[in-house]
């Protein structure tokens, strides 16, 4: 048995409408206790009004090896950027 | 403020001073025990954790005896009642100052103390006086967490290997006698409670049994079958453990009288 509690990375949703945002990982025995652990070691200087947590064994990650055929071709393609249109303001944060 | 306690009515200043020097050294010293593990727990994210409540329990410290000292009105503040006071000016219970043990016994003493203050604030919130209403109301958010989490380790630990269960087993012995005091009613209870600032201690002692009970229930553990109580912490009267942490706590000021930094 491994004597290592299983890594947890932490999602916190700074405030209310925001997005969840990956800050950071830690050991903990189950998700409950990894709920805790990231209140006491990612919120105390009130970073957050909600907590994720994610087994690190169950995130799936592209790989490093790949990255050229995976991001290498949008590099030149300016127009997918919507800077050629002027944004009204009431469309608010893009 | 018209409900503030001025001098003269409803309770004699020095009982509520002497009451207030009980929340605060209650606070403080368990701060202090529980920040000598800082550095030194068994995981970094425990280490963290202890390290939380040992500020929350240090602030709330600072709180009470700012209040005392302004209650008592000779100029002292939260600092000199905490840095340039003897043991046996001292009102703790005596349980706060047992030693530190394994971290199974430390999380025991916690549980027990947890599960006494959140009553106790629950119950501060409506005092008379709103200098203590508003303490209890800031404090009662932090004693909810710090049971919370004390009370899930007792379980998971209590419930968890032979050896886990085999240590919070005798953590719970070993402390079972100094739990007792927490709910040994005097005089300055009497008078707090007759002035409505504050609820009688031996009234929380059925909210506790219920709370401790479920826990242990819960984790597997067995309360001793004694009612044996230590006595004598909110008099006056500790044992040698806290004079050894005044020494420490308060080397810096009594070598260095007035330091800051």
């Amino acid at each position: 048995m491994k004597k290592e509690w299983p890594l947890w990375e932490v999602f916190i949703r700074g405030q209310h409408g925001l997005n969840h945002r990956h800050v950071g990982s830690l050991h903990a025995p189950d998700a409950e206790m990894a709920i805790k652990n990231a209140r006491d070691v990612y919120t105390r200087r009130k970073e957050g009004v909600s907590i994720w947590v994610v087994p690190s064994a169950q995130i799936t990650a592209s790989d490093p090896g790949a990255k050229d055929a995976l991001f290498e071709p949008s590099m030149d393609k300016i127009y997918r950027h919507p800077s050629f249109y002027d944004i009204p303001d009431e469309v608010g944060k893009m | 403020m018209a409900d503030n306690v001025q001098t003269g009515d409803p309770v004699a200043n020095d009982m509520l001073f002497e009451w207030l020097l009980r929340r605060g050294d209650t606070a403080l010293v368990l701060g202090h025990r529980v920040s000598e593990w800082c550095g030194h727990s068994p995981v970094l994210e425990e280490d963290i954790a202890l390290a939380n409540i040992a500020l929350d329990l240090i602030g709330q410290a600072r709180l009470w005896l700012s209040l005392a000292g302004e209650v008592e009105g000779k100029g002292r503040g939260e600092n000199e009642l905490a840095y340039l006071r003897d043991a046996w000016d001292f009102r703790n219970v005596l349980l706060t100052e047992q030693p530190n043990g394994d971290f199974g016994k430390t999380l025991m003493r916690q549980f027990l103390i947890d599960a006494y203050q959140v009553p106790l604030m629950e119950a501060l919130k409506t005092s008379r006086d709103n200098r203590i209403a508003a303490i209890a109301a800031k404090t009662a958010k932090e004693v909810a967490y710090h049971l919370d989490r004390s009370a899930d380790l007792v379980i998971r630990l209590g419930d968890g290997t032979a050896e886990s269960h085999r240590r919070m087993q005798e953590a719970l012995d070993a402390l079972w006698s100094y739990t007792g005091e927490m709910f040994a009613s005097d005089a300055v209870d009497a008078a707090m409670a007759e002035a409505g600032l504050a609820p009688d201690p031996a009234g929380l002692k059925l909210l506790w049994q219920e709370t401790v009970n479920a826990v242990l229930d819960e984790a597997t553990l067995t309360k001793p079958d004694s009612d044996f109580a230590h006595l004598g912490g909110v008099n006056g009267r500790h044992s040698e453990h806290l004079g050894h942490l005044l020494a420490e706590m308060q080397f810096l000021q009594r070598a260095y009288p007035g330091a800051t930094w």
